[in-house]
């Protein structure tokens, strides 16, 4: 989700003149600054970027919840944490899974948690509209702050540990038959910040978050139909068949995750300049990172026998 | 929470003592542990601090702990420094000349925790106990097999002596 803002800046299209504005230019106008309007209305509720809101203490109290959701709910296990480097800033890039629920996170957070310590600065970006719900506020206190390139600087600048979802929204509400594929969309924004940064990136492939809730589609069509691109950064209104709602149009307000086996396995640094020279290119890292991502995840893939039961 | 197991050993005092002191072993026989480094300038010791890990459940849960009580060769005691609170005791007690009583003890908890903090630490009892026993088990096996190794290096090395 590093990469959001160039998504977003990409985003308008020209779709509301198009079709709006060309057929009754008054009323164009009218739904635009009302657009307008809401959308600023939702831009005010997001909470601006502190990183001091993350709370060790806080963290640690809830590690034990955390510990019995993913040990019992979810039969987590997480391997190689080892391969991250024990001190400094780190970029951490993993494939996202699970809806809105986000089970990987869950779990790769206790695990990262309880390996090197709640002293240790991690922080986790997240699309806003997450942020911008009151029942989800703890999350900033997890160290969740909002996917812009100004908090993702300001992490690493700190000397944090810094986990992004460059798939996002996209890749979390992909249908479940895709559960085995890496697919962020082309968001390649958290590379140039990893270069601008001189930071290494640590791949992190998660596999069963797709097998919590039976996603049909992203309803891609749909957000667009909607403007919720336009509204509230949303690419996509999923539709899936999830607890306890049956038909769940959108996950906003999440649903119950069916005990699928979680496996979350952390590939070696990848050292930018040491692999790919003085100035990468931004195209052969992403190929790159999402071929060992995806070679990761089909081999997470053939030791499961069954879905949900891993 | 607070879980013990023990043991005894067909070994001196002083064996089981150099085995469970000395850091560079401690991944041989403790059960679960992924991690037991050095994290400070003392080796072993009071005062000598290890960062640990121990898989239980889906996490590698540890540390930094710090020696903070060390009466060669009867009890080594160690609390957490960072991470989850714990506190663990090696307890020998010489049985006779060759017959050791080895007692690990652990105890651990999140303070503030509240309910899911009692409850976690319910369910992860029975894996650590797991945990301690296996350790007691591959600590026995390896210290009465170093005495046979020993005991038939010295029957070799006595036999050509003793031979005309």
């Amino acid at each position: 989700m590093a990469s959001s803002g160039s998504v977003t800046a990409r985003s308008p299209n020209g779709r509301v003149d198009g079709d709006g504005a060309a057929a009754t230019p008054r009323r164009g106008s009218l739904i635009r600054r009302l657009v307008s309007e809401l959308a600023g209305q939702v831009e005010r509720r997001i909470p601006r970027g502190d990183l001091d809101e993350r709370d060790p203490d806080y963290i640690r109290e809830r590690l034990p919840l955390m510990w019995l959701l993913a040990s019992i709910w979810f039969r987590g296990e997480v391997r190689g944490l080892g391969n991250i480097p024990d001190s400094g800033p780190v970029l951490l890039v993993g494939n996202h899974s699970g809806g809105n629920m986000t089970p990987d996170t869950i779990l790769f957070t206790l695990a990262f948690s309880t390996f090197f310590g709640v002293e240790r600065r991690f922080y986790q970006l997240a699309h806003n509209l997450v942020l911008a719900m009151p029942w989800l506020a703890p999350l900033r206190k997890f160290g969740t702050v909002a996917a812009s390139p100004s908090n993702a600087s300001e992490a690493l600048d700190s000397g944090a540990a810094l986990l992004v979802y460059p798939g996002g929204d996209y890749e979390v509400h992909r249908p479940s038959w895709l559960r085995n594929k890496v697919d962020f969309g082309g968001r390649k924004g958290f590379i140039r910040l990893a270069i601008e940064k001189h930071v290494p990136i640590v791949p992190v492939v998660s596999i069963g978050g797709q097998e919590t809730a039976l996603f049909l589609t992203r309803g891609e069509g749909l957000a667009r139909l909607l403007w919720l691109d336009r509204l509230f950064r949303l690419k996509v209104l999923p539709i899936s068949l999830a607890l306890p709602w049956g038909v769940n149009v959108g996950d906003m307000l999440g649903h119950i995750p069916l005990p699928a086996k979680l496996t979350v396995e952390t590939l070696p640094a990848i050292d930018l300049r040491g692999e790919f020279g003085p100035d990468p290119d931004v195209d052969e890292v992403y190929d790159h990172l999402t071929r060992v991502m995806q070679e990761t995840l089909d081999a997470l893939a053939s030791e499961r026998r069954l879905p949900v039961l891993g | 929470m607070r879980v013990a197991a023990s043991t005894t050993v067909q070994a001196p005092i002083e064996q089981v003592w150099a085995f469970v002191s000395d850091p560079g072993r401690v991944l041989g026989f403790m059960s679960g542990v992924t991690r037991w480094e050095v994290a400070g300038e003392r080796p072993t010791g009071l005062g000598a601090r290890y960062r640990i890990l121990l898989r239980i459940g889906a996490a590698e849960i540890g540390g930094v702990i710090e020696v903070v009580e060390w009466q060669q060769p009867y009890d080594m005691a160690w609390t957490s420094v960072t991470g989850i609170d714990q506190r663990g005791r090696w307890r020998l007690r010489s049985l006779s000349r060759d017959r050791t009583k080895v007692e690990l003890r652990m105890a651990y908890g999140v303070a503030g925790a509240g309910l899911w903090g009692w409850l976690a630490e319910q369910v992860a009892a029975p894996a650590v106990a797991r945990h301690l026993r296996r350790t007691l088990a591959q600590l026995r096996r390896m210290i009465e097999q170093e005495q046979l190794r020993g005991s038939a290096a010295s029957r070799r090395t006595a036999t050509p002596a003793s031979s005309p």
